[in-house]
């Protein structure tokens, strides 16, 4: 499903929104940028909260918006869920839930309040009232009752930001499950790379107003100039399947020929890909595979690629056995001394490895 | 003790249907009129927002003089029924209706448009984006979420055309079972020497008046608890 749009807005005098860009809608999409860059009210265009003059909206052969023609927010499906918590104060926990399931035609339904309360763990909270319950439980109601709607697309503004660090990791798995599972394509505004490297399949990265490049998770990790790498460094993002747990707790992750062990990761299910997040500077490299050393994690890997260094420093990329590229950050003494260049195969040692679940 | 005479039965009767009448078309042209003074974002507001407000600091004899004078015989709107084959509005219950509606426009536009701009426009986008069309959204979000500010404005309005005398006596004279309320029956009795009933009448308004107000600020304060 292609989402397309075309905008000009020009709000007081400094802030300038132009928008001239169409993509394909699968998965997660992340909305990335500062503060005031303007994804809120691009996010607001495509929901027809704005009504921005001349601007045209489109999402596969639907017209949302189009010259005189514009189909209201209640017409369009569309799922949102806001920053802070919106749940209608005058109603209980399951009249919110159910507000826009019983609005939406049965033929619409293909998602029912059994399996979206319980991808979402909310089976217990039917009978609250919306003051009983947590910061999380609210964000999760919110996300079921957008849900319930079964909508085309997902629309959410920074659905996190308002939650303690806590909370956000007891919501990001379940934004996860509910990505994969619902089968409905979701846009989510974030400024924070974390949210975006856990959940985000494509990146539209917009600037001043203005979308500088849109691209997948992986084209973005792989080219030295990610914003993404902007905060914290440079980091690796590797898909694969979690395997079971041996006596240790334990789990292995990925195949065979590029294994990884992964510790604490018992809630995590088999049976979808997990991403799992490895940080540039957390990986060493090595021109043999040493043995006697406390770290566990070990890849053959190929140069494919070394970059220009900054400081001093030098990431370097890695093809691993399976075809997925990892960042190792090196000091440029040690890329001459080993000397390291592009098609050089040699060793990778991972210092620790995150699971994003 | 003064017990009512046919002449107090029928200004009771007149005054409370003048009230009642007010209030219900004040609310049904009040609601559009607030939430467009809350929500909207033309440059028109502050005008119309400086119109409703206009019977607050106005004499209500200059209100009433002008109604007077648009609604007699030889005035625009009273000439134009005439012509139609209607009679003019000077003198007449539906004069002093028009007249109560403009008198106490800002007792129903304020509470509202400020419930209004309370609500906030969150939960009005999410009961769209759930597939609520405007109807729907005002009977199951705005209207419950701001129903303090509906009792505020029905109640304020009731009251306040209760109180209403100058423009009516302007305008409607007093015209027993037509034109003559409450409040110019007290007058008449007091012009007449006859204390003792208008004794009685003034002290049931303001025994009314005190327990409107009473019953309004215990509301709104309720309220506000209950929301936060």
């Amino acid at each position: 499903m292609m989402l397309r749009i075309r905008a000009h807005l020009r709000y007081g005098g400094d802030f300038e929104l132009k928008v001239d860009h169409e993509w394909p809608l699968e998965g997660v999409t992340g909305l990335f940028g500062r503060s005031g860059c303007g994804k809120t009210t691009l996010l607001r265009l495509i929901a027809g909260l704005e009504r921005i003059r001349g601007a045209a909206v489109s999402f596969g052969d639907q017209q949302w918006q189009q010259g005189s023609k514009f189909v209201p927010l209640h017409r369009r499906r569309i799922g949102l869920v806001f920053q802070e918590h919106s749940l209608l104060p005058h109603l209980s926990v399951e009249d919110n839930l159910l507000y826009g399931y019983r609005r939406t035609p049965a033929l619409l339904r293909r998602l029912h309040p059994p399996e979206v309360s319980a991808m979402l763990g909310i089976e217990d909270l039917f009978g609250r009232r919306i003051d009983q319950l947590s910061g999380g439980q609210r964000q999760r109601v919110s996300l079921g009752r957008a849900l319930l709607i079964s909508p085309q697309l997902l629309l959410l503004d920074e659905p996190m930001a308002a939650l303690d660090t806590q909370t956000r990791r007891e919501i990001m798995p379940f934004l996860g499950h509910m990505a994969a599972e619902s089968g409905v394509p979701i846009i989510m505004v974030s400024h924070s790379p974390d949210e975006i490297e856990r959940l985000a399949d494509r990146i539209v990265f917009l600037q001043d107003g203005l979308i500088q490049r849109i691209e997948t998770l992986h084209e973005s990790l792989a080219r030295p100039d990610s914003p993404l790498f902007d905060d914290a460094g440079a980091v690796s993002v590797l898909e694969g399947f979690l395997g079971e747990a041996g006596e240790d707790g334990v789990r292995p992750f990925g195949p065979s020929e590029a294994r990884l062990w992964v510790p604490e990761a018992e809630q995590a299910s088999g049976s979808r890909p997990t991403r799992i997040l490895i940080r540039a500077r957390d990986v060493s490299l090595s021109l043999v595979d040493p043995h006697h050393i406390s770290i566990q994690n070990h890849l053959p890997v190929t140069i494919e690629r070394i970059d220009p260094p900054t400081d001093s420093r030098c990431v370097v990329a890695c093809r691993t056995a399976d075809g997925q590229l990892v960042l190792a950050e090196v000091t440029s003494r040690a890329v001459s001394q080993l000397g390291l260049e592009a098609g050089k195969s040699l060793y990778m040692l991972i210092k620790s490895v995150a699971l994003l679940e | 003790m003064y017990t009512f005479g046919p002449a107090e039965w029928q200004a009771i009767d007149v005054t409370l249907r003048l009230c009642l009448y007010t209030t219900i078309i004040l609310l049904l042209l009040a609601t559009p009129l607030a939430w467009w003074l809350a929500k909207g974002r033309s440059r028109g507001r502050d005008v119309v927002q400086a119109i409703v407000s206009l019977p607050l600091v106005l004499p209500p004899t200059v209100l009433g003089f002008y109604l007077l004078v648009a609604m007699g015989p030889r005035g625009i709107l009273g000439k134009t029924l005439e012509d139609l084959g209607f009679h003019h509005l000077a003198f007449s219950f539906e004069g002093i209706l028009i007249a109560s509606i403009l008198y106490s426009m800002p007792f129903a536009v304020q509470p509202l448009t400020e419930a209004f701009s309370h609500l906030g426009r969150r939960p009005v986008e999410v009961a769209s984006s759930l597939g609520a069309g405007a109807i729907d959204r005002f009977g199951t979000v705005i209207f419950p979420l701001t129903r303090s500010g509906f009792v505020v404005a029905a109640t304020l309005t009731f009251a306040h055309t209760m109180g209403e005398f100058g423009v009516i006596l302007m305008l409607g004279g007093s015209i027993p079972g037509e034109t003559r309320v409450l409040s110019v029956l007290i007058y008449d009795h007091a012009e007449a020497m006859n204390y003792e009933a208008a004794h009685s009448l003034s002290l049931m308004l303001l025994i009314f008046a005190f327990v409107t107000l009473l019953v309004v600020y215990s509301f709104t304060r309720r309220f506000q608890v209950v929301r936060l």
